[in-house]
């Protein structure tokens, strides 16, 4: 078959045209704009009486290290409670039985509607309502020497995020299709059984990046733990600037510590999602770092398609 | 009653709030025998299947399968509704296929097959792997144990769906519209798998609207139509001659 080239409207052949891709004057402003706002917050961090080296020291002070160290405890222990309160009461908010689904109802209004400090509170001053606390005739203990600032503020964090993880993950089990569980309840499971094995596995994919977000925040809400006096980095490093009046140096040290918590945390949250995208999806799954790096720099040509 | 009925439906009623879906549903299903519900969109036919594994509960009447009462518990001249164990139980000898497959996307094909009898039946896993290969084979997929459900077009899902509801064993499967999900061109596939199950001797009903597969593999073929089996026999008395205006009409429209 002989096919008739296309006319061309200019006379140029089409071979021989050359593509210039879109031009992006904006992002070339954007950058400018940024990298001067940039510029003009470091000359006045250097111009103030910031003592940079005064910085640099206290980064390796080991209290504040012990503090990041209390506060990502906390964390774990704090999201450690509210994921396992938040995943049985999104269920039993899903329940048909109308008591349990009204006892998880209560639990998320009490703790989603007050605030998390005057919890936190409440709980360091338990012992005012329960002094004595126990198994009768099996054990019995004085509140104030169990519930200490760190069992108080663990329980008190995780009660509250509970209530908040409860809320994300009845909205991941309903974004599962009810065929899902219908189908798991055709091979002979219980709905808790498909609950555990076929519908939760495919809500972590909706479930996932909201929590990690809250993990962030908690991370960061745990210096609230403070005012019942758990030291955590930021009490500790008030306590510090308190006696040395270094300030603005000391909230740096505490920033920087942070922002490398929550980066690790970030990167975490990063294979996590990858790990549950699996098969849910038919796009490729995202790149990692690595992989990134590899398609840019690397000569592997399979990896830049 | 005779050994050889396997389903046996006495008035089944079932209402959603004021609306009758089903008005006293009377069927007997023979072990080995394969019945196609037919009729058009609203007639209650899926809702019936629900009702046969107690996917639906029913507000009156009664589901026999083999010696027992589906989804409940007969006490004097009650019914008391089973717990969530023992509805499940029961399932376990009941296989469905659904008309939108249904596969578990985060699970390959092998693990699909194999959850059932794994986690329900307590079947060895490596006893589980094997005889899933042997359905994969049955179904035409042989190797595609790995294979995510997305990555397979509509047929082949549709068969590691009927694989997976043979997996259990059961003594019966429902089929709830089988092939309406899918592209004109991967019917055949599907049809051709079920048929060979119903030569295999499987208990099967079908709510479909192929009427073909029904003339060709039904024992025998209802119409249903507002909540009631209208008419019921041979396909080639139901489809050849139909008795019924309404099956009359509704024939007219779909040949």
């Amino acid at each position: 078959m002989k096919t008739q080239p296309a006319p061309s409207i200019t006379g140029t052949a089409a071979a021989d045209l050359k593509i210039v891709p879109r031009r992006h004057i904006g992002r070339w402003i954007g950058a400018a704009a940024v990298v001067l706002l940039l510029v003009w917050l470091a000359v006045s961090f250097s111009r103030a009486k910031i003592n940079w080296p005064t910085v640099q020291e206290y980064l390796a002070v080991p209290v504040l290290i012990q503090g990041i160290g209390v506060a990502l405890i906390l964390t774990a222990v704090a999201m450690a409670i509210g994921l396992v309160l938040g995943v049985v009461t999104a269920v039993m908010r899903l329940s048909k039985n109308p008591v349990v689904s009204g006892v998880a109802w209560l639990y998320i209004w009490v703790f989603r509607g007050t605030p998390v400090y005057l919890q936190l509170l409440m709980w360091f001053n338990l012992a005012l309502i329960f002094p004595v606390i126990g198994i009768p005739g099996l054990y019995s203990g004085r509140m104030i020497d169990i519930l200490t600032p760190f069992v108080a503020a663990s329980i008190g964090l995780g009660l509250n995020q509970g209530a908040y993880t409860s809320e994300v993950v009845r909205g991941g089990i309903l974004s599962v299709d009810e065929g899902q569980l219908e189908a798991a309840q055709a091979v002979g499971m219980t709905r808790l059984q498909a609950m555990r094995r076929i519908v939760l596995p495919q809500a972590m994919r909706v479930i996932i990046p909201p929590v990690g977000n809250e993990v962030i925040g908690m991370l960061k809400t745990t210096s609230l733990a403070s005012a019942i006096g758990v030291s955590e980095i930021l009490s500790e490093a008030q306590h510090i600037y308190y006696v040395n009046n270094r300030i603005m140096e000391l909230l740096i040290v505490c920033a920087v510590w942070y922002l490398g918590a929550v980066s690790i945390l970030s990167i975490g949250q990063f294979y996590l999602e990858r790990f549950f995208a699996k098969g849910s999806s038919s796009r490729q799954l995202p790149m990692t770092p690595l992989q990134r790096l590899s398609s840019i720099f690397g000569t592997n040509r399979k990896a830049q398609s | 009653m005779t050994t050889n009925v396997l389903v046996r439906a006495e008035n089944v009623h079932k209402s959603f709030g004021l609306n009758e879906v089903l008005k006293g549903i009377n069927l007997e299903v023979n072990s080995g025998e394969v019945v196609c519900l037919l009729g058009a969109s609203g007639s209650g036919k899926s809702t019936f299947l629900r009702c046969i594994n107690h996917l639906e509960t029913l507000s009156n009447g009664r589901i026999w399968v083999g010696d027992k009462v589906v989804g409940y518990r007969q006490d004097g001249n009650r019914l008391f509704e089973l717990s969530d164990k023992e509805a499940a139980r029961q399932r376990r000898s009941i296989g469905m296929v659904f008309q939108r497959f249904n596969l578990f996307p985060h699970m390959t094909v092998l693990e699909n097959i194999i959850e059932g009898p794994v986690l329900v039946n307590k079947v060895k896993p490596a006893e589980a792997k094997r005889h899933a290969s042997e359905l994969l084979a049955r179904v035409g997929l042989e190797g595609r144990e790995g294979s995510y459900p997305r990555q397979l077009s509509g047929g082949q899902q549709q068969r590691v769906a009927i694989a997976r509801a043979l997996a259990m064993k059961p003594e019966l499967i429902l089929f709830d519209e089988p092939t309406s999900a899918l592209d004109p061109e991967l019917v055949g596939e599907v049809l051709d798998v079920m048929k060979d199950l119903a030569k295999s001797g499987l208990t099967m009903i079908v709510v479909t609207h192929e009427i073909g597969f029904a003339k060709e593999v039904a024992d025998r073929v209802a119409f249903m139509h507002g909540g009631e089996i209208v008419e019921i026999g041979p396909p080639a008395e139901v489809l050849g001659n139909p008795q019924h205006e309404r099956t009359k009409a509704f024939l007219s429209r779909v040949f």
